[in-house]
């Protein structure tokens, strides 16, 4: 068993495409629950638009990257339009159950038959990223400190997603720290209290979530950059409840929070993947098959969002004073 | 509270005052007040079956505190919420200030420079004492989604109201608490700053519902100078409450509601000696030994 290869892998992916991207669309989720009190449990919807988004105007409509990158954003901030309307005057429960089903129902509309002239139906849709990648200005060539190391595609890609992660970062800290942050706030704490001291809840309620689904669509739109090929099926409603459980890992309503989170979310996943791998090639744990880690891998998930909640239910950089706030 | 608080009730000593305020006035249902900061008509709301307000005609007078009060059920709250535009009327119009309130939602009669308080306190738990003022100061140029990104341009404005803030947080003595959480503020506290954040958005009239719900006596004694306060400032108070000592001691207007309906109104003494108002508290077969056969003979109407 090789360790320091476990090690070097874990690393590479809490710092690589996938994870910057995890954080990009929690970093949005953050937004409307950490912040807002929304319970959007949809996130995954958001993603799905957004990667419809640059992939099906690029290779339906053939569009330039930008303008699917564009075309990202608006999927994104319709669907929150569309989610908001009817649901964000209503008790919050309402959005929760519209989110859910709504990303659920997205996912079957994208991979439906009729759908398949413009989406590829359950093929999905490939060969859109050439544009992205053509306009790397990194040489080719394998850059890394020791035996972390990346291709210069990954490289080019993660500097693109963690510069997005930065401005997302940027934004969401100026906006907490104004007054139009304050009255997020208090609309998590207590919306009936905010109208009463004029100020339009709803307006603010759609703003939030149209801003984090935005975040959304373009972690979404990133998956399809860092995939070049996407099909609906990866956009399963347990990609929503990763991100719920690295944002509550790293902290809900902190800046650094969905930062932290995906980072050693994806660190621990990785490390127990590849230790269990290991075990299993040795024949050293009985019964485990290497097809099971896959299966093993949702039960540690499940196990440690329980001893987070029992024992850190702050999450890791969280505010422990203000979780046992009395909020009767 | 016993009949000695009486004496602690700071608008108590003011009743020749108070009387004055409202020289004049008729203390019957729906009479017209002469300078009237708020009029209510025909307003209607029913639930189902069951009509929880109908109240023909209303008017609350400039700079008094007016009293609302009621057995439990007769409308009070629901009454404030749709007069506050946190529920919809079946029927009926008011007007603020002389500006038509019908439809406006609960945001918008609150700009007009009418806010509420709730009977279960509402504060901002896991905020600042600090920051549930801020929250409510009005036309805030940073609160817009864009404007909140021009920090030079709120800036200036951001410190003004941190210092009203204060002000009013030192007047209400929670200005040692600041930067506590407000969910760990105790429950008369609560009140307190909920009553200090309403003035934070500059009222013409505060209404008040229930703000003395649950305080200790002791604090009871606070929030009353507190209203009284406002009122001598020029600030409307329209308040729900159930203390009868409290009611009598400070209110220069009662306005009694049974069954969703205004059945009578007038000064303290007024309402002391309605048998109407005792009747619908205690029922129609109080004290009279007798008095069961003749109230029942009454009570079929």
């Amino acid at each position: 068993m090789d360790l320091l290869q476990i090690l070097t892998v874990s690393i590479e992916t809490a710092i690589g495409p996938i994870a910057a991207i995890y954080v990009l669309a929690a970093i949005g989720l953050n937004i409307h629950f950490g912040y807002t009190g929304l319970l959007n449990f949809g996130q995954v919807g958001f993603m799905l638009v957004g990667a419809y988004g640059v992939a099906v105007s690029v290779t339906t409509f053939d569009l330039p990257l930008w303008l699917g990158l564009l075309a990202s954003i608006v999927c994104a901030a319709i669907l929150a339009l569309l989610l908001g309307i009817p649901t964000l005057r209503l008790r919050a429960d309402y959005l929760a159950i519209a989110t859910i089903a709504v990303a659920e129902v997205l996912r079957l509309l994208y991979r439906a038959q009729f759908a398949r002239p413009i989406t590829g139906g359950v093929y999905g849709r490939n060969s859109f990223a050439d544009g992205f990648y053509g306009i790397n200005p990194i040489p080719p060539g394998s850059y890394g400190i020791g035996d972390v190391d990346f291709s210069a595609d990954e490289l080019w890609l993660m500097v693109v997603v963690w510069g997005l992660v930065a401005a997302a970062l940027g934004i969401t800290a100026a906006l907490m720290h104004s007054p139009w942050g304050r009255v997020i706030k208090g609309i998590r704490e207590d919306e009936d209290a905010v109208r009463s001291l004029g100020k339009d809840a709803f307006v603010y309620k759609m703003q939030s979530l149209v801003l984090g689904g935005v975040f959304g669509g373009l972690a979404g739109a990133m998956i399809a950059l860092n995939q070049q090929n996407i099909t609906p099926d990866q956009f399963m409603p347990q990609v929503t409840f990763y991100l719920w459980a690295m944002l509550l890992l790293g902290g809900a309503a902190r800046t650094w929070g969905p930062v932290l989170g995906p980072v050693v979310m994806w660190f621990l996943l990785t490390a127990f993947d590849e230790l269990l791998r290991s075990l299993a090639s040795m024949d050293i744990v009985p019964f485990l098959e290497t097809s099971q880690i896959g299966a093993l891998r949702h039960a540690f998930v499940g196990l440690a969002l329980i001893l987070l909640i029992v024992y850190r239910p702050q999450g890791l950089i969280g505010d422990r004073k203000e979780m046992l706030v009395n909020v009767k | 509270m016993s009949s000695d608080s009486k004496d602690i009730v700071p608008g108590a000593a003011e009743t020749g005052a108070a009387a004055d305020r409202m020289a004049g006035v008729d203390p019957r249902p729906g009479v017209p007040k002469p300078d009237p900061i708020l009029r209510a008509s025909g307003i209607r709301r029913s639930f189902g079956g069951l009509t929880a307000v109908n109240v023909e005609h209303l008017e609350v007078q400039r700079g008094t505190i007016t009293a609302l009060i009621g057995p439990n059920g007769a409308g009070k709250s629901t009454l404030f919420n749709l007069l506050t535009g946190f529920d919809r009327v079946d029927a009926g119009e008011w007007a603020f200030e002389n500006r038509q309130l019908n439809g406006l939602s609960g945001h918008k009669v609150a700009r007009q420079g009418m806010v509420r308080t709730f009977q279960l306190t509402k504060a901002l738990t896991r905020m600042t004492v600090l920051d549930n003022m801020l929250l409510a100061a009005p036309r805030q140029k940073g609160e817009g989604f864009f404007g909140a990104f021009a920090r030079p341009v709120w800036r200036a404005q951001e410190a003004a109201n941190r210092k009203r803030a204060m002000e009013l947080l030192e007047r209400f003595k929670l200005d040692a608490k600041k930067d506590d959480m407000a969910g760990s503020l105790s429950g008369g506290q609560r009140k307190l700053l909920e009553m200090a954040r309403s003035l934070m958005v500059d009222p013409s009239m505060v209404m008040l519902d229930e703000p003395m719900a649950g305080v200790n006596p002791a604090l009871v004694q606070s929030l009353l100078e507190h209203i009284t306060a406002l009122r001598d400032e020029g600030t409307t108070v329209l308040f729900v409450e159930h203390d009868m000592d409290v009611i009598m001691g400070i209110s220069d207007w009662i306005v009694v509601l049974a069954q969703g309906e205004v059945i009578a109104e007038g000064r303290p003494d007024d309402i002391r000696s309605n048998d109407e108002v005792i009747d619908a508290y205690l029922g129609k077969q109080h004290d009279e030994p007798n008095g069961g056969t003749a109230a029942e003979a009454e009570g079929t109407t």
